[in-house]
């Protein structure tokens, strides 16, 4: 009932939207450093630690170390992005600025307020992917045309990641649980397929590794600017899209029960 | 200015008060995080370094070379996030500084005291990376114990210089960017995840001049057993010399800052 309810109200989100637009342009050469973080663990994991791995097998093929790592680092800049957005700013302004109260008093609904922060943090998110995409464009680590779709496809990641992290932002209670966060991300960050292939794992291991979200974000990408396609591309993208929706509905409901009782 | 070792104790006191209420989500990120990254980074990674010819070069195992750099480097992550917004809060958002000022401590005494805290923070972050050590069999003498005073020393380094900043700022939206430019690229490119040979020549003495390079080849020569006493006196003098540096100009600032 709830979600057909608010539903009605689709289309207002683009407000909430646009006070972040607002918000952020005094903060604009903040916005643009968040650039640099995927781009210096390229060059520093990438390309230095890469000169001691040498090559690494992708779909059959041995491939230098950056083009196995940069994909990588690009979903987890996608996922870093939304999550920074939709936990640790979004935080502050449900507790500290007070901000989703005064919205709230006007006739947007949760879900606007859900979808509107999630809208924002996607076209954040998908500005930095874009330009880190280019950045392996030039330097030689984009092997096919498919990987064009990785940048839709970082918009994916960052949908469920951004929906996701929202639901658990609501159940936090002060700066301390972000403490919690930071470990499943770091966890998360090192131990998906990342830095080296599933098959490093023990055989027990691999199965649970393989269903993780950057896992499956990371291998998503990783097809795709390798070009190895195959029916498992479409099996993440699947994954990711499952995980979306669940988020967005989580995170709306949160927000209702939050705000509006 | 002057400064007491009661007065200062007394400020100490208060972090250890705080830190008792909220220790348990720092559990996680201090005792558990170096196990995953040794794991991750040096077994993972380790894997994929299978020549000979490689693992000559660096002395050993990948990981026998990530692990003392990383007990080195993970204080840096602690340091700048206890001398930055906890910085800025006390100041104007919880005005802790204003009450203990308001007591017979003077302005040094309360840094003072703050930075004993940082010190211990990344004593237990050494710690944590050196009991991971342990479990993955990378120290086998007592000389490497040496590391832990030494990754004290690399954080107060880096803490007093980053402190004189934080004391200056009128709020915290430099610190975004301190850690994306600072303590990002210092982490990354600092020899801690490969040697800083394999660095561009043009970029190499930036690593050199880097304080946590020389926290890092310290801590690695300690556990290697390869260290010579002029090596470490010039890595202790170098890092000495950040922390003092450092410390008066934080010391000026806070008292600018807090006393009128």
């Amino acid at each position: 009932m709830f979600v057909t309810r608010s539903m009605t109200s689709r289309g207002k989100g683009r407000r909430m939207f646009e006070r972040n637009v607002l918000a952020y342009r005094s903060g604009w050469f903040v916005f643009a450093s968040g650039l640099f973080e995927p781009v210096f663990y390229l060059f520093s994991l990438g390309i230095g630690l890469g000169a001691l791995v040498g090559t690494i097998d992708v779909g059959g093929r041995q491939v230098p170390y950056p083009v196995f790592v940069a994909p990588a680092m690009l979903a987890v800049s996608a996922m870093n992005g939304a999550l920074t957005e939709t936990t640790f700013n979004m935080f502050a302004r449900l507790k500290y600025a007070r901000l989703y109260d005064s919205v709230l008093a006007t006739p947007m609904r949760p879900v606007d307020v859900a979808l509107g922060e999630i809208a924002w943090a996607l076209a954040r998110g998908g500005c930095y992917s874009a330009a880190f995409l280019a950045l392996m464009a030039v330097m030689g680590y984009v092997e096919s045309w498919y990987g064009l779709l990785a940048l839709p496809a970082t918009i994916l990641i960052g949908y469920a990641f951004g929906a996701v992290g929202m639901a658990f932002a609501t159940f936090m209670r002060s700066w301390q649980d972000f403490d919690y966060l930071g470990f499943v991300i770091m966890v998360l960050f090192l131990l998906s397929a990342t830095f080296y292939p599933l098959d490093v794992y023990p055989d027990w291991v691999q199965p649970i590794v393989q269903w993780t979200p950057l896992t499956q974000s990371v291998e998503l990408i990783r097809e795709l600017t390798t070009g190895s396609i195959s029916a498992m591309t479409a099996v993440h993208a699947g994954y990711l899209a499952v995980l979306s929706v669940a988020g967005s509905v989580a995170s709306s409901r949160r927000i209702d029960r939050l705000l509006c009782q | 200015m002057s400064v007491s070792a009661a007065n200062a104790s007394h400020a100490f006191e208060c972090y250890i008060q705080q830190y008792r209420r909220t220790w348990r989500g720092s559990v996680f990120s201090t005792f558990l995080m170096p196990l995953v990254y040794l794991g991750a980074m040096g077994v993972g990674v380790g894997t994929l370094i299978d020549d000979p010819g490689v693992t000559g070069s660096l002395g050993g195992s990948y990981l026998d070379f990530l692990a003392p750099g990383l007990l080195a480097a993970s204080v840096l992550l602690v340091v700048i996030g206890e001398c930055t917004w906890p910085v800025i809060s006390q100041i104007k958002w919880d005005k802790t500084f204003y009450a203990m000022l308001a007591t017979p401590l003077s302005s040094t005494d309360v840094l003072v005291g703050h930075l004993a805290w940082v010190g211990v923070r990344a004593a237990m972050t050494a710690a944590a990376t050196y009991l991971a050590m342990l479990v993955f069999g990378v120290v086998d003498h007592a000389l490497s114990l040496l590391t832990l005073p030494a990754a004290i020393l690399t954080g107060l380094a880096l803490a007093t210089p980053i402190y004189a900043f934080a004391v200056t700022r009128k709020n915290e939206a430099s610190f975004s960017l301190l850690y994306r430019f600072g303590s990002v690229p210092l982490f990354l490119f600092s020899g801690t995840f490969f040697p800083v040979t394999e660095l561009p020549t043009a970029v190499q003495p930036l690593a050199y001049v880097s304080p946590l390079w020389h926290g890092v080849d310290l801590c690695r020569t300690l556990v290697a057993g390869g260290t010579t006493l002029p090596m470490a006196l010039l890595h202790v003098g170098y890092l000495a010399g950040w922390m003092v540096v450092g410390f008066v100009l934080a010391r000026r600032g806070f008292a600018r800052r807090m006393v009128v």
